[in-house]
């Protein structure tokens, strides 16, 4: 089958790429770009494991095709943490013991500043159903409440 | 040791040594690496819950092109009986039957062939194009069918073990376990209140996010490397190579980041494959499982029939108490009904008992271990029946429990006598808590119920190495599936008396470190952890007749205090005490560079005990059950990184409500499970939860250096009971199977109302 | 003399005898004395766990034992 030739941005850098017409974003995220940070937990947008931006949308990577990035700007995990140093929603999740085994952790701050960035204030009810897409199998989930909302309070005052 | 002890570092929660990497998506689990040549390989399975197999015919698939290899069952070794050895071990000959069919198939999703190609998609096309023939057999399915006299045999050649004589004929029932003492009849005559109950819980997955995955890369002298996720890549090397035949010093292991395992990354199921595709195909071959294939063939705890008879005292002194319980092993020996057996009445001081257990065959995927394997279903019977007896009795269900709770020099059901157990800090500290006593909204319930599990020690390995400026790097043999990097960081830092920062752990492959077994059985703060203090203690040694020799003093005139080589009071030596740094420093003149080991098999790891409170409210209508809370108090020894403790606890506890609540693997009549995947087999998400409070009870294990006790399994084992018992609260009837999911909740309303 | 009690799986070893008392100074003479006793005991013990006066193990060999001791065999414990 012939290969589709896409442009797309990720992370913030222009991107080319080939790529087979029913290849899943996240498969071309994985295999044809190296960025193994979007984990595949299930390929049927039930975990959240490959949650990415798309400009400003919160996607499951392995519920969009790789030529839909066509034009989009993709964020992914690798693109989180800046030249300043990690981004406040990754410290605090190390600070609060927000992960275990840690494979679904890239997901749940890609979900999570999605969040903040539409809901700065979030109480525990609204951080809880927007994240409710993102499983997590290790922590109960309290840990990464209590790191999501201590993210938000830095992001408002920054210290 | 163990007595209270101001510590440095440990029970404190720094930030784990291996978190930027994971929160950067740098870390690599198993499926993120990526070799030159690299082909992939996949598997085609059963359609069938059992079959007779009477062709497999390749040939279409390896003419295939981008097709490199195909294997069947006939390119396997003969399956010789043995055992295995080590955690999830089992009979070498149903391992490897279980990662390959031979003759027959025994579950919907059992391998029957496997191929590597190019590409996921031409492999999967290759798949398609393998002709299997099957005279398909009728299914075994549920408990009470296996058992019947009459009943189609899952393997002919099974039969009954631990029987005082080996029975005339085959049957499903693999083993049977019987446990007892005093005299039952006699104890249910002193009676005053008898409570019987009759308890089903289906199989439920380990649920880990990642999925299983390999590469393995042989070498044209059959050597190979094989990286994956594991909890523990030493026994893997060791299944692997019974199963393929092969030396075990040809098989090298190296370990991912692991994404979860719960106990269900104890077994090799790619691996073997993995390295013979490789093998025939001359290039690395990486296998990846569909979410799918997880659920169909890996896995789950076992399902259970369990019937629980227990009688009291007006007191509530437990006179006599009996429990009948059937596990489902799948299509393979080896439920884990001898834990369930063992821990079913283990927290309590019962004169008169008895238990009977049974491994029954089914055409289902083999079990593997579930966090405790065997107990939460077992001490579900029996936590809903004491809860029956405290209402019979007009008891508090705590002070019941505190009755009959087994204590210090108690004799445990499965034999020896208690050493300190933290059972009674526990209740305790779940009726002084401000949580058991609040008052709960109109209509809502509160359940509580204790668990319990043994927990392991087992071989582990350590070295320790100081680098040239003093910085200490841990090298031991566990895959880090919860922080424990950071526990044994801890451990290092407290007992060389050096910051935290300054020491890293990282995990060796199988050539470079010792053996250690799997991250699993509560183990690896306990057991590896021993194994690095003992480890850092020979390096203090080494330190101290290092400075010893720098100083021109004998060895004992060296003390080792604060993370430095001091003179002992009174030795007349003018010096100033040499950090690690300093004698790191100086380690080329001294003897040279500096490296700590210990190797151990552990013993004595300490049971360790939970009581868990649940609140819940029931919608009358739906049968929906939101948690309100749950509180999660458990007997930790002594917590090495709180967090992570608390961590443990958390997590266990959203496991149990899920088995509690909605988690089942729903069968159609063929033996095919019907919701394997995320959106049907519901894990508890973030909105289905509650905070979780946690209260870390310290009774510390005197055979561990920092009292230590393992954490990671008891906290699956009173959830289950304790929401049963908050429903019964809630909805004023007791719903004796699980999980309580909406529809069951609502016939039993129903049911009550008519 | 040690106290050495079986579990129920374990009774075909031992001709159906629940409970014995041994004279063993380690777990290896103990296994020794039990072997002379119950000719083929020696390897499902070997398979089992033992508790030694309270403290479980999993494979003990060399641990001492005294006079008083009290060995019971179990089953071996694994975890997930």
């Amino acid at each position: 089958m012939s290969k589709v030739q896409v442009t797309t941005s990720i992370n913030g850098e222009e991107m080319e790429f080939l790529c087979e017409p029913q290849q899943t974003l996240l498969e071309v995220l994985r295999e044809t770009l190296s960025r193994t940070g979007t984990k595949e937990g299930c390929a049927t947008g039930d975990c959240g494991a490959c949650s990415v931006l798309v400009d400003d949308r919160l996607v499951c990577a392995c519920l969009m095709l790789g030529v839909e990035a066509e034009g989009h700007e993709i964020t992914t995990i690798e693109g989180i943490a800046t030249d300043d140093g990690l981004h406040p929603l990754q410290q605090k999740f190390l600070e609060h013991a927000a992960l275990q085994c840690g494979i679904c952790t890239p997901g749940l701050i890609v979900a999570a500043k999605s969040l903040l960035e539409k809901h700065p204030d979030p109480d525990e009810t609204t951080i809880r159903y927007w994240l409710a897409g993102n499983l997590c199998r290790c922590t109960g989930y309290d840990k990464i409440i209590r790191a999501v909302q201590d993210a938000a309070k830095e992001l408002a005052h920054p210290a | 040791m163990a007595e209270a002890v101001d510590y440095k570092v440990i029970g404190t929660s720094p930030i784990r040594p291996d978190g930027v990497d994971k929160v950067t998506g740098r870390a690599q689990y198993g499926a993120d690496l990526n070799l030159p040549n690299m082909i992939y390989g996949r598997v085609l399975r059963s359609p069938h819950a059992h079959a007779r197999i009477k062709r497999i015919d390749t040939s279409r698939a390896e003419a295939m092109k981008g097709v490199y290899s195909v294997v069947s069952g006939k390119d396997f070794p003969e399956a010789e009986h043995g055992e295995i050895g080590g955690e999830g071990g089992g009979d070498i000959s149903d391992l490897a039957k279980n990662i390959m069919a031979r003759d027959k198939v025994l579950y919907h999703g059992h391998p029957v062939a496997a191929v590597a190609a190019r590409s996921q998609r031409v492999a999967e096309e290759a798949l398609a194009a393998i002709e299997v023939e099957y005279e398909v057999l009728t299914p075994v399915l549920d408990l009470d069918t296996a058992m019947a006299s009459d009943a189609p045999l899952v393997d002919e050649n099974c039969y009954t073990k631990n029987l005082p004589e080996k029975p005339d004929k085959p049957s499903n029932i693999a083993a049977v376990m019987q446990l007892g003492r005093g005299d039952v009849d006699q104890g249910f005559e002193q009676a005053d209140v008898i409570v019987e109950g009759e308890y089903r819980i289906p199989a439920a997955h380990q649920g880990y996010i990642e999925p299983h995955a390999c590469i393995a890369n042989t070498n044209e002298s059959g050597q190979s490397t094989v990286w994956c996720c594991t909890q523990g890549h030493f026994e893997f090397r060791a299944m692997t190579a019974k199963v393929l035949n092969m030396n075990v010093a040809d098989l090298k292991f190296v370990a991912s980041e692991i994404g979860g395992g719960f106990g269900g990354k104890t077994v090799v199921y790619l691996e073997p494959v993995a390295v013979l595709l490789s093998r025939k195909a001359h290039r690395p071959v990486k296998m990846m499982m569909t979410r799918e294939e997880v659920f169909r063939a890996t896995g789950p705890a076992s399902g259970t029939h369990i019937k629980v008879k227990v009688g009291a005292r007006k007191d509530g002194t437990i006179t006599a108490a009996t429990a009948w319980m059937a596990y489902e092993a799948g299509a393979f020996a080896g439920a884990p009904m001898g834990p369930g057996a063992m821990s079913v009445f283990a927290p309590y001081d019962l004169e008169n008992f008895k238990v009977e257990a049974f491994d029954v065959l089914v055409n289902k995927p083999k079990v593997a271990a579930y966090r405790a394997p065997g107990a939460p279903q077992s001490m579900h019977a029996m936590e809903c029946a004491l809860d029956e007896l405290a209402r019979k009795l007009g008891m508090d269900p705590i002070d019941l429990r505190l009755k009959n709770a087994a204590d210090e020099g108690t004799q445990a059901p499965y034999g020896p006598k208690f050493p300190a157990i933290g059972l009674k800090a526990c209740l305790n500290a779940a009726k002084n808590h401000p949580n058991y006593t609040k008052p709960l909204p109109e209509g809502a319930g509160r359940g509580i119920a204790v668990g319990f599990w043994f927990n392991v020690g087992m071989q582990s390995s350590a070295e320790v190495h100081i680098n040239e400026n003093g910085t200490v790097t841990v090298v031991e043999g566990n895959p880090d599936i919860g922080g424990s990097r950071a526990s044994m960081c801890l451990m290092a830092a407290e007992t060389l008396g050096v910051p935290y920062e300054q020491v890293r752990a990282i995990i060796g492959d199988t050539e470079s470190t010792g053996f250690s077994n799997v991250t699993g059985g509560s183990r690896t703060t306990f057991a590896t952890g021993m194994a690095v203090v003992r480890a850092c203690e020979d390096i203090i040694a080494q330190c101290r007749a290092r400075a010893a020799a720098t100083w021109g003093v004998d060895e004992d005139q060296v003390l080792w205090e604060d993370g430095q080589a001091t003179p002992a009071p009174g030795v007349n030596a003018d010096v100033k005490p040499l950090s690690l740094a300093d004698i790191a420093a100086n380690a080329a003149k001294t003897g040279g560079p500096l490296l700590g080991r210990a190797s151990l098999n552990a013993q004595g790891a300490g049971a360790s005990f939970s009581v868990n409170i649940a609140d819940v409210q029931v919608d009358r209508e739906t049968g929906k059950v939101d948690v309100l809370g749950f509180t999660a108090i458990q007997d930790a020894g002594r917590a090495i990184h709180k967090a992570y403790v608390e961590g443990q606890m958390q997590g266990g506890a959203a496991q149990g409500l899920g088995w509690a609540l909605n988690e089942e693997y729903i069968y159609d009549a063929n033996g095919v499970m019907q919701n394997a995947g995320f959106l049907d087999y519901r894990i508890p998400v973030a909105s289905d939860l509650p905070m979780i409070d946690c209260e870390i009870v310290e009774v510390p294990n005197p055979s561990h250096p920092y009292g230590v006790r393992g954490v990671g399994e008891t906290p699956i084992v009173a959830p289950l009971a304790a929401t049963a018992n908050a429903v019964r609260d809630a909805v004023g009837i007791r719903i004796h199977d699980l999980p309580l999911s909406p529809p069951r909740i609502v016939a039993a309303i129903d049911a009550a109302g008519s | 003399m040690v106290r050495v009690v079986f579990p129920q799986h374990l009774l075909s070893v031992t001709g159906g005898e629940r409970e014995v008392a041994v004279e063993a100074d380690n777990f290896r003479e103990l296994l020794e004395a039990l072997e002379a006793r119950f000719p083929g005991s020696r390897e499902p013990l070997a398979k089992s766990a033992a508790a030694v006066d309270g403290q479980i193990y999993q494979d003990a060999f060399l641990e001492p034992l005294e006079p008083g001791s009290e060995v019971f065999f179990m089953q071996r414990i694994e975890g997930g």
